[in-house]
C-alpha cells in the first residue's frame, strides 16, 4: 500500500489527491498532501505513475505497512520506477523486436 | 425462501420528493429542492450540486467513457459520475488487457467463436459474439484514429489486439471530455430516482472530497459500475463492490448468470497485482519444493485453490527463458512491480502465491440485457461492461480479460447510444422524481449499518475457496442463511451519515450480490465454466438455460432460454 510521500520531491500539485480511486489522500492548506486513509489503499500503483515529481512510493504489500523510509527508497533508486516501466516518460520505452514478443502468442 | 418474480417495489418504503417538475436546464442552474432522509440530513440545499441531462452514466471506467461518448455523439446532454477518479478506476486502469479484436475475416471470426463456445459451457449466444466482434473492431480502430499508440509488428502493421491500462483510460478521459461529457468525480452514486411511472429518472449520490449531496435528473441512466470483487484488493477491483447491481435492482432491474460469479486470480502472496497470464510459464510447488500434483494456472487453478485451504503454495516462471521474460516485462510491467520491489528473480526464485477473488469482475453474471441497445427490463435503465451480463458472448466462462474489454467497449457504445436517443425524449417534459434507494439510505427506525462489520460477515461467506471456488448445496446453503439473516438485521437500519454513506451502501450491495450469487449458484445443479458443484460435478445439458434472479427482501430465481445456435456457430 501507499507508504511514502517524499517531502523533498513533493510540490504539492495534489493530483494525487484527484486520482486515487479509493481516495487515499487529504490535501493540507499550504502544504503536501497527507496519507488519510491508508487502509483504504488498493495497491493500484495509480498515484504513482499520474505523479509528475516521482514522490510516491507504493509498497507491493496489499495488507501490511512495511516501513520502508525515504532513505532506503533513494538509495535503492525506487521512485518513479513503475512510471518508467510502463514508458510515461520522455522517449517512451524501447519494444523488443517483433521476433522476441512473440514468445507470449503460441504458449 | 425463493418467490418467483416477486416485484421489490412493494417491500421498499419509497419517500417522495413531492412535485419537482423541471424541464431541460442548463447545467450550472440549482433549484433548491426538499430532499427527505439521508440527502437532506447529509448538507444544506444550497450546497448541493444539481444538474440536469438526457443522460447519466455511473461508472467512469471503459464501459462507462464508451457510453458517455456515444451517447454524446447522438446530441444528448450527458453527465458521467465515477465514485473515484474516470482515468484511474476500475479494474482495466491499472493494468493492461487483451482485447477480443479481430479483423473481418469470415474463417478467423468463425475461429474466434468456435474457441469460445465449448470454454463458456456453451451459453453464449452467436448473435451477439459476432456484433460484438464488429463493434469492437469498429471501436479499437477509433482508439488508433484518436492516437492511441499502438505498437507496430515490424512490417508497418500496427498491433490492436492489447491495450495498456493507463495510455487507455487516460485517452478515454480525455475523448470523454472533448465530447463534451460533464464529469463528476469522486461522486459515488447512492440510489436512483424514478418518475411516476417507474421509469428511471437520474441519481443522488454524494461529493465526498466536498462533502455534499449531488443530483441529476435524467431522461435515461446508463449502470456501468463494475461487477464485484468484495473489496478482495485483486488490482483495481477495491471501487468495484456491486454498488450499481444494487441500484438498478431497486428499481426492480433482473440479473442473470449469477452462479457465473466465481473467478480468482492469481498474485504474489500479500499482494495486489493479479496478472494470472504468465503462471502459464510457473511450476508450482509445496513448500518442501515438491511439485504439486495437477497444478497449472489453466486448468488447474482449483488444485492450486484446493492446496492453499490448508498450506502456501509456491510458484517460479521456470518455462520461460531469457528472451520470454524480455517479452513478459515489456507486456505486462506491472506483473513485476512487486517481485522486483521485494526483491525476487521470478525465474530464477520460487515465491509464494494467493488467489484472490474476482468475482463478478471477472466472473459474467450481472444485470439483465433485454435489447440489442442493452437495456434492462427498467424502461430508461441501460447496462454495461462488467455490471451487465456476459453470458451473451462467453456463456458461463470468461478466461482472460479480452472478451471483457471487447464487452466493455461494445455494450458501452450501444447502451450509450439508445440511452442518448431514449434520453432527449424527456426534454421539456415535467416528471414527478421519487428517490428508489432502501437500505442504508431510507430512514428506518434501527440503528445505523456498521459498515466494516457487514463488509466482513459478507467477505467471510464469499472470500473462502471451499464455499466459491468448490461449491456445494449444503455450504451454499448454510452460507444464504447468515446472508439472509444478515439482510433482516439491517432491513430497518436508519440512514447514513454524510462520513459513512459509501461504505454503508457499498456493504449493502455486496451483501445483496452475495445473495443473488449463491441462490443462483443453488439453483443450478451442475457444474458449468467456472461454476463448480462438489456435490453436482458433471455438466447437466438439460440445464442450458440463463438463470435470472432479482429482489431485495426475497431473493427469488428464474430461467430464461439460452439460444440453441450449434448449427449457426459450426457454419459461421
Amino acid at each position: 500500500m501507499i507508504e511514502v510521500i517524499s517531502e523533498d520531491r513533493c510540490t504539492g500539485c495534489n493530483i494525487c489527491v484527484n486520482v486515487c480511486p479509493t481516495n487515499v489522500f487529504d490535501t493540507v492548506q499550504g502544504g503536501i498532501p497527507v496519507i488519510a486513509r491508508q487502509d483504504d489503499c488498493q495497491t493500484c500503483f495509480m498515484c504513482e505513475v499520474y505523479c509528475p515529481d516521482d514522490a510516491l512510493y507504493v509498497a507491493p504489500q496489499a495488507t501490511q505497512v512495511t516501513g520502508v523510509t525515504v532513505a532506503e527508497l533513494e538509495r535503492q533508486d525506487l521512485f518513479g520506477s513503475y512510471r518508467k516501466s510502463i514508458g510515461w516518460v520522455r522517449g517512451g520505452r524501447p519494444r523488443p523486436t517483433p521476433e522476441i514478443m512473440s514468445r507470449l502468442d503460441h504458449h | 425462501m425463493i418467490a418467483i418474480g416477486r416485484p421489490v417495489h412493494d417491500a421498499l418504503q419509497l419517500p417522495d420528493f413531492g412535485d419537482l417538475t423541471t424541464g431541460f436546464r442548463p447545467y450550472q442552474e440549482r433549484q433548491t429542492m426538499v430532499i427527505p432522509s439521508t440527502a437532506a440530513n447529509i448538507a444544506a440545499p444550497s450546497a448541493s450540486l444539481e444538474l440536469d441531462a438526457d443522460v447519466l452514466v455511473i461508472g467512469g471506467g471503459p464501459a462507462g467513457t464508451w457510453a458517455a461518448i456515444s451517447a454524446a455523439g447522438k446530441g444528448a446532454k450527458v453527465v458521467l459520475v465515477d465514485k473515484g477518479f474516470c482515468g484511474s478506476s476500475g479494474a482495466t486502469a491499472p493494468s493492461g488487457t487483451g482485447v477480443w479484436y479481430v479483423p473481418p475475416d469470415p474463417v478467423r471470426r468463425a475461429k474466434a467463436m468456435n474457441s469460445r463456445w465449448d470454454l463458456g459451457g456453451r451459453l453464449a449466444d452467436p448473435a451477439w459474439m459476432r456484433r460484438t466482434l464488429d463493434r469492437t473492431y469498429e471501436n479499437v480502430n477509433h482508439l488508433a484514429e484518436w492516437g492511441y499508440p499502438f505498437s507496430d509488428d515490424g512490417n508497418g502493421r500496427s498491433i490492436r489486439t492489447s491495450l495498456d491500462g493507463p495510455d487507455y483510460m487516460r485517452l478515454m478521459r480525455k475523448r470523454t471530455k472533448s465530447a463534451g461529457v460533464k464529469i463528476l468525480d469522486h461522486s459515488p452514486a447512492l440510489e436512483l430516482l424514478r418518475d411516476e411511472t417507474g421509469a428511471v429518472a437520474g441519481a443522488t449520490g454524494i461529493r465526498r472530497q466536498k462533502g455534499d449531496p449531488w443530483l441529476v435528473r435524467a431522461g435515461a441512466v446508463v449502470i456501468a459500475t463494475g461487477g464485484c470483487a468484495f473489496l478482495s484488493k485483486a488490482l483495481g477491483c477495491n471501487v468495484l463492490t456491486g454498488d450499481g447491481l444494487l441500484l438498478a435492482a431497486e428499481l426492480g432491474a433482473e440479473l442473470s448468470g449469477m452462479e457465473f460469479s466465481s473467478a480468482y486470480a492469481m498474485a504474489l502472496e500479500g499482494g495486489s497485482v493479479t496478472k494470472t497470464r504468465f503462471y502459464e510459464w510457473a511450476t508450482f510447488t509445496f513448500e518442501d519444493g515438491s511439485p504439486i500434483p495437477g497444478a497449472a494456472s489453466k486448468g488447474g487453478r482449483s488444485v492450486i485453490a484446493k492446496a492453499l485451504a490448508t498450506q502456501r503454495v509456491f510458484a517460479q516462471l521456470d518455462k520461460a527463458d531469457a528472451e520470454t521474460e524480455q517479452a513478459m516485462r515489456y507486456a505486462q510491467p506491472n506483473f513485476f512491480v512487486p517481485l522486483d520491489r521485494v526483491g525476487i528473480d521470478p525465474f530464477k526464485q520460487r515465491f509464494p502465491v494467493t488467489l484472490l477473488l474476482e468475482g463478478t469482475v471477472r466472473g459474467t453474471g450481472g444485470l439483465r440485457i433485454v435489447d440489442n441497445g442493452c437495456a434492462t427490463t427498467v424502461p430508461g435503465l441501460y447496462a454495461a461492461g462488467d455490471a451487465a451480463t456476459r453470458e451473451l458472448i462467453c456463456g458461463a466462462f470468461t478466461g482472460g480479460g479480452s472478451h471483457n474489454a471487447a464487452w466493455a467497449m461494445s455494450s458501452g457504445f450501444w447502451a450509450g447510444s439508445s440511452a442518448g436517443d431514449y434520453g432527449q425524449q424527456y426534454r421539456g417534459r415535467n416528471r414527478r422524481y421519487v428517490r428508489a434507494g432502501g437500505v442504508g439510505i431510507a430512514d428506518g427506525s434501527g440503528r445505523a449499518i456498521d459498515a466494516a462489520a457487514l463488509t466482513r460477515s459478507v467477505q467471510d461467506e464469499v472470500h473462502p475457496y471451499d464455499r466459491n471456488y468448490q461449491r456445494n448445496g449444503e455450504k451454499l446453503e448454510d452460507s444464504l442463511g447468515r446472508l439472509d439473516g444478515l439482510w433482516s438485521g439491517i432491513r430497518t437500519a436508519q440512514a447514513a451519515s454524510l462520513g459513512e454513506a459509501q461504505r454503508t451502501r457499498e456493504g449493502v450491495a455486496m451483501l445483496a450480490t452475495s445473495r443473488w450469487m449463491y441462490r443462483s449458484a443453488l439453483s443450478r445443479t451442475e457444474s458449468r465454466g467456472m461454476h463448480k458443484r462438489e456435490d453436482f460435478p458433471k455438466k447437466d445439458d438439460a440445464q442450458l438455460h440463463y438463470t435470472t434472479t432479482g429482489g431485495l427482501d426475497e431473493v427469488w430465481i428464474g430461467r430464461e432460454r439460452a439460444p440453441s445456435p450449434e448449427l449457426e456457430v459450426l457454419a459461421a
